[in-house]
């Protein structure tokens, strides 16, 4: 199987995410957007694994999901503070630093 | 070699029109449902690549857990459930759109570029790399030490996650 079939599905998956990330405002759609982008990366990790016959590759995989398992329990939760604190979960409301 | 083939393009279809689903749909649980879409036709393209244990940790974790967790959220932000639009995006939408087939562009350019031609083999070897005694070897042979990192940040992240979202 060609290798490049699931590495431009990544490409894909990542320039999706990077589209929410930028496009989107309320803050748990961005952390559901940073989740593609992850697990692009993931499928691309898996992808290597098999293509060099390495199993480092599928290691490397499941340190990304246990690492995106916490990303998503503190973002939440900030995501919840900023709620509490503003009355809404848009990020765009997040303009105190301005001058 | 073809059922490989079909299967890994009724996969990639169903991935790609449900990860703009994500980032385009109005409803925010919709949203939420089509990344369980995602999640699953990647651990499809996983069983796919021979990498079984990886697979169903990705089922277990991500649309297990880490789901669960988003419909949590939007339960405790009390989400708009509306359908008009500008209530989840802001309107940065087009430059937005821009960056992204920019880089897309960048990227398929370069990986065609580079890995054009080249093909995973299917061997009986990479059949028992995927075995869950494989990676468990490797993981508690090679990875130690990253493993034990890994388990401390994951306690870190919990108490850190209890300590902002308890109310005083």
């Amino acid at each position: 199987m060609d290798l490049n079939y699931f590495l431009i599905l990544s490409a894909f998956l990542f320039c999706v995410g990077v589209y929410g990330v930028l496009a989107r405002k309320n803050g748990v759609l961005v952390l559901m957007s940073v989740e593609l982008m992850l697990n692009a990366v993931s499928i691309n990790l898996i992808a290597f694994s098999a293509f060099q016959h390495n199993v480092s590759g599928q290691i490397f995989a499941l340190f990304v999901i246990t690492i995106a398992a916490a990303e998503v329990g503190v973002g939440l939760a900030i995501v919840l503070l900023i709620y509490r604190n503003l009355k809404s979960p848009d990020l765009d409301k997040i303009d105190e630093l301005k001058g | 070699m073809w059922e490989q083939d079909v299967a890994f393009w009724i996969i990639a279809l169903a991935m790609a029109a449900a990860s703009i689903g994500v980032v385009r749909s109005r409803n925010i649980v919709h949203a939420a449902l089509y990344l369980v879409v995602v999640l699953a036709g990647a651990a499809a393209l996983y069983i796919l690549l021979v990498a079984e244990f990886v697979a169903w940790v990705q089922v277990l974790i991500y649309i297990g857990a880490v789901v669960i967790l988003f419909l949590f959220g939007i339960m405790l932000t009390r989400a708009p459930m509306g359908t008009e639009a500008g209530q989840l995006d802001n309107d940065q939408r087009w430059g937005a759109a821009v960056v992204a087939l920019f880089l897309l562009g960048v990227l398929v350019a370069l990986l065609v570029d580079a890995f054009g031609g080249t093909n995973i083999r299917f061997s009986d070897a990479l059949v028992a790399q995927g075995k869950t005694a494989t990676v468990g070897d490797s993981l508690f042979r090679n990875f130690l030490v990253p493993f034990e990192v890994v388990s401390m940040l994951l306690l870190g992240a919990l108490v850190g996650a209890v300590v902002l979202a308890r109310r005083d």
